[in-house]
């Protein structure tokens, strides 16, 4: 029993060694450096007009990404459950790919699509400017919503709705009393991933960007620039503000979870 | 992976397919073809340009891009960083899952919390942050930017929830009757792990290492600043497809990034197949 307990309580150690190493002392290190001269020039680095900007225009892009991927989330995820159609396993692939493709590899696609001599021509810009940005953010951030659903849609099943169906509800009336209320907190934990995601992306806005400060420029491309451009505190304090956001998004995810896994 | 059937589930689907279906066409075929015409407009389109565009410049160009030196030294620099992330993240997140399922202690659900901190985290911050604790100003003198070192690191950060939050639930559902009839029988905890408790784990596993080698070969914002880009030596597939699109060979670029999409079609196909496995598994 002894050598049970003195395993137990070592593997315990390793692994919260591990995780401190690989991720509280480095995290805690960032927020240690960019508050190690006060709390004023962080203040000042996080509201020149370009990190203002950069704000707005991140919380802009999410503004549209999210609602859209949240939208269709919900009606790709009642496809995927109530549906009977074939190719299913062809569906379900494509809307796990933006999880395992490279951002770079999205970006250069949308390039190719839209940019110069591209396949598709607007009669805005997109490339270089915030529809491409937009574009960019809804794909990397697309399987949020459906992963979230589909499991709560699989559990809840439809028998509540079928019964709805009988003493005459229309579908509509169906998906709004008992569907919608049965599975919102499965929407609710996927918008806030969804939201994180959009607002963290860099790779693939990166290349449709053109990174404009001042005009395509959201925080994690202000980041890269301060770093590029020597000002390591401005790229440690902007660092700090989407660390913060993420610390936020973590609270949400775990007060969430219990509501969305009861269902 | 998620999504698996419980028990309680199985009754009530086999439930509902027993009363006639009332609802059907109309309202779902209508959301199939929402979801089919989104998922084309956003996704498949801009993949089918990606291919199509691939070999503008013809099959020997494409053929000349992803066979060039430094495209392969890239590409083999990806595939063996990113295996060693995903065999390392099978080892610490199954360990991990385990503490935070069996193990008790104060601080648990803070750190269960802290575990998806790497997908909150926008990637660059993940770059920022590895620069202040391995480069030049860094306090415990490590100097590991522009080495191999650096860009494990990274990877290991950004993939560290797959294999814990995919092993997590499936150690949850564990029987611990088996486990302690095989320790009354006299067997050694480490023979119980590797007899009793591995086998049903394996499925949840590999898929976690399958998602976290998929998300460490296309890694780009948390390597990009601390692996230093040298050609032949600390150059990822994605920093190279990114420096031929900024030198404007947008043409190059596609041929080495249907290489990368072709890597994360067959992972995401290996990772279906391990989920049907682990749901039979369960059974």
């Amino acid at each position: 029993m002894s050598v049970d307990r003195g395993g137990r309580l070592g593997l315990r150690v390793l692994v919260l060694g591990y995780l401190t190493v690989l991720l509280l002392v480095p995290v805690g290190l960032i927020f240690y450096r960019t508050f190690e001269h006060g709390l004023l020039p962080v203040w000042q680095s996080i509201t020149t007009p370009a990190a203002v900007h950069a704000f707005w225009l991140t919380l802009e892009i999410a503004l549209i990404a999210v609602p859209l991927n949240t939208i269709f989330g919900v009606i790709a995820a009642l496809a995927l459950v109530r549906g009977r159609f074939r190719g299913k396993v062809f569906v379900d692939a494509v809307i796990r790919l933006p999880f395992a493709l490279s951002p770079v590899v999205i970006g250069l696609a949308l390039l190719l699509v839209y940019g110069r001599g591209g396949w598709i021509s607007l009669p805005f810009q997109v490339i270089f400017s915030v529809p491409g940005m937009v574009l960019a953010t809804v794909f990397v951030s697309l399987p949020f919503v459906v992963l979230e659903v589909v499991p709560v849609l699989r559990e809840v099943g439809d028998e509540q709705e079928q019964a709805a169906a009988t003493l005459g509800a229309t579908p509509w009336q169906a998906f709004w009393r008992i569907t919608l209320p049965a599975i919102r907190w499965g929407i609710a934990y996927g918008v806030v991933l969804t939201t994180a995601r959009a607002i963290g992306e860099f790779g693939a806005v990166s290349i449709v960007s053109g990174r404009i400060a001042g005009q395509t420029q959201t925080l994690t491309l202000l980041v890269e620039q301060r770093f590029q451009n020597f000002d390591l505190a401005g790229a440690y304090a902007a660092s700090a503000l989407l660390g913060v956001i993420a610390i936020a998004t973590l609270l949400a995810m775990t007060l969430l979870k219990p509501r969305k896994d009861q269902g | 992976m998620r999504g698996s059937p419980l028990p309680s589930e199985a009754v009530t689907a086999r439930a509902a397919r027993r009363v006639p279906r009332v609802t059907t066409g109309g309202a779902s075929g209508l959301g199939l073809g929402v979801a089919t015409l989104w998922l084309s407009v956003i996704v498949l389109i801009p993949l089918a340009a990606l291919v199509a565009r691939s070999t503008d410049g013809g099959l020997d160009t494409f053929w000349s891009a992803v066979t060039s030196r430094q495209a392969v030294a890239a590409l083999k620099l990806s595939l063996w960083t990113s295996l060693a992330v995903a065999a390392v993240n099978a080892v610490a997140g199954t360990a991990t899952a385990w503490v935070l399922v069996r193990d008790r202690f104060r601080g648990k659900g803070v750190i269960n919390a802290l575990i998806d901190l790497p997908f909150a985290l926008p990637t660059i911050v993940v770059g920022i942050i590895l620069l202040a604790l391995v480069g030049p100003t860094s306090p415990v003198g490590l100097h590991a930017i522009a080495t191999t070192w650096a860009i494990l690191m990274a990877l290991l950060f950004v993939t560290l929830p797959f294999v814990v939050r995919s092993v997590q639930p499936v150690v949850q559902e564990l029987d611990t009757e088996m486990e302690e009839a095989a320790a009354s029988l006299g067997a050694s905890s480490i023979t119980i792990f590797r007899r009793v408790v591995l086998p049903n784990l394996v499925p949840a596993i590999l898929s976690g290492a399958a998602m976290s080698f998929a998300r460490a070969v296309g890694e780009f914002g948390s390597v990009v600043l601390v692996a230093g880009n040298i050609p032949f030596h600390t150059q990822l597939a994605s920093v190279y497809i990114f420096g031929q699109v900024e030198s404007d060979d947008p043409i190059g670029a596609a041929a080495v990034s249907v290489v990368l999409l072709g890597i994360s079609l067959v992972v995401l196909l290996a990772i279906g197949v391990l989920g049907r496995w682990g749901s039979r598994h369960e059974r």
